[in-house]
């Protein structure tokens, strides 16, 4: 039970203190995990990030996931990923009323407004960060002009897309080796 | 039934949302033009709000959109949804976890999803673009305003060095104070 509390406790502070998401969070769960609580080493994190990135689900719930498991058993691993998602619950929820309550003043409308167009730049720099590390050959090139193409002009569910390039990555890659 | 339809549809994001938090954006339009809990606008807002308070971005936006959608209670449960596939994969992965880091299946599977994932980021953020730069009136409402600052931020997030790292959270209290004294 005792380690239960900690583990709660100790991924709800990682999650109060990250700000922008599960990279932000590496810095911090070595600190914290390897360092000051021993529940894991260095090569564990990178493995757990590697997987992480891969596996459906948001990549600081992954890792909160494996090193609760490994720390305290199933149970280890729900309890370390309700404690990493329980500030941004709390913090969410308080500043969503407030914004619904101000949204209806003139100078609130405006902030917003500029504040959409740092949002457009900021999803474009993602895109950019992420299109280097995908798209590495002209497959994976027509894999992204297809599933664009599909996305913007079809109204088809995202689901869809994520089975088919599955699919066609497991086509494309096995059987050209 | 609203909380078990909420359930589902967070469910089904965090299954098939694959690679991080904006990962979860395509899923979250479907889910605004099929459902009509949120509109475009505030799953712009929404993003901002995410990028600027601690925590993984995917998690916010659950919990921003369930309180949208039935206050309180639809953020716990919208959260729970997210979280829920997660768990499950990573725990099954785990025990198994050496095989599933080498196998070709899933390598090949990944080569794909990955390309996939990025073009679905992108058309998203033509949604959003759209919204913003046109003022939701396409094309008779485009904005220069909004083009301008755009590109400053730009500028800034790739051209000078010293402020290329800045954390998000500042361009997005720059953008809203350029917002509030131009009047955008």
């Amino acid at each position: 039970m005792k380690i239960l509390i900690d583990l709660f406790i100790t991924f709800a502070k990682m999650g109060a203190v990250t700000f922008g998401g599960g990279y932000a969070m590496l810095p911090i769960l070595q600190r914290e995990i390897v360092e000051n609580k021993k529940w894991g080493t260095e090569e564990e994190l990178a493995d757990y990030y590697a997987i992480g990135q891969c596996t459906p689900g948001v990549i600081a719930v992954n890792v909160a996931t494996f090193i609760g498991r490994k720390t305290a058993g199933n149970l280890g691993g729900i309890v370390a990923t309700l404690g990493v998602v329980f500030p941004s619950v709390v913090i969410i929820t308080l500043l969503a009323g407030v914004i619904e309550y101000y949204s209806s003043l003139e100078w609130v409308k405006h902030a917003f407004a500029g504040i959409r167009v740092c949002v457009c730049v900021l999803i474009f720099n993602a895109v950019i960060k992420l299109f280097s590390k995908a798209i590495i050959d002209r497959k994976t090139l027509a894999i992204y002009l297809i599933v664009l193409a599909c996305s913007v002009f079809l109204n088809v569910s995202p689901v869809v897309f994520v089975i088919a390039a599955g699919l066609a990555g497991i086509i494309l890659k096995v059987r050209t080796k | 039934m609203i909380y078990l339809k909420l359930f589902w549809e967070f469910f089904n994001t965090g299954l098939f949302a694959v690679g991080g938090g904006m990962a979860t954006l395509p899923f979250l339009y479907d889910i605004a033009d099929r459902t009509g809990w949120f509109t475009h606008h505030q799953l712009a807002d929404m993003i901002a709000v995410s990028e600027s308070t601690p925590g993984p971005i995917g998690i916010n936006m659950a919990t921003y959109s369930g309180y949208l959608t039935s206050g309180l209670s639809g953020s716990v449960v919208a959260t729970l949804g997210l979280i829920t596939p997660s768990i499950i994969v990573i725990l099954l992965i785990a025990a198994f976890l050496t095989a599933f880091h080498d196998n070709k299946y899933v390598n090949g599977a990944f080569y794909g999803l990955r390309p996939a994932s990025c073009a679905m980021i992108t058309a998203a953020g033509l949604v959003v673009s759209k919204v913003t730069f046109f003022a939701g009136d396409f094309p008779s409402g485009f904005s220069v305003k909004s083009v301008a600052l755009a590109a400053v931020l730009l500028v800034f997030t790739h051209l000078i060095r010293r402020t290329e790292k800045f954390h998000p959270v500042i361009w997005i209290a720059f953008s809203a104070v350029v917002g509030i004294l131009f009047k955008y």
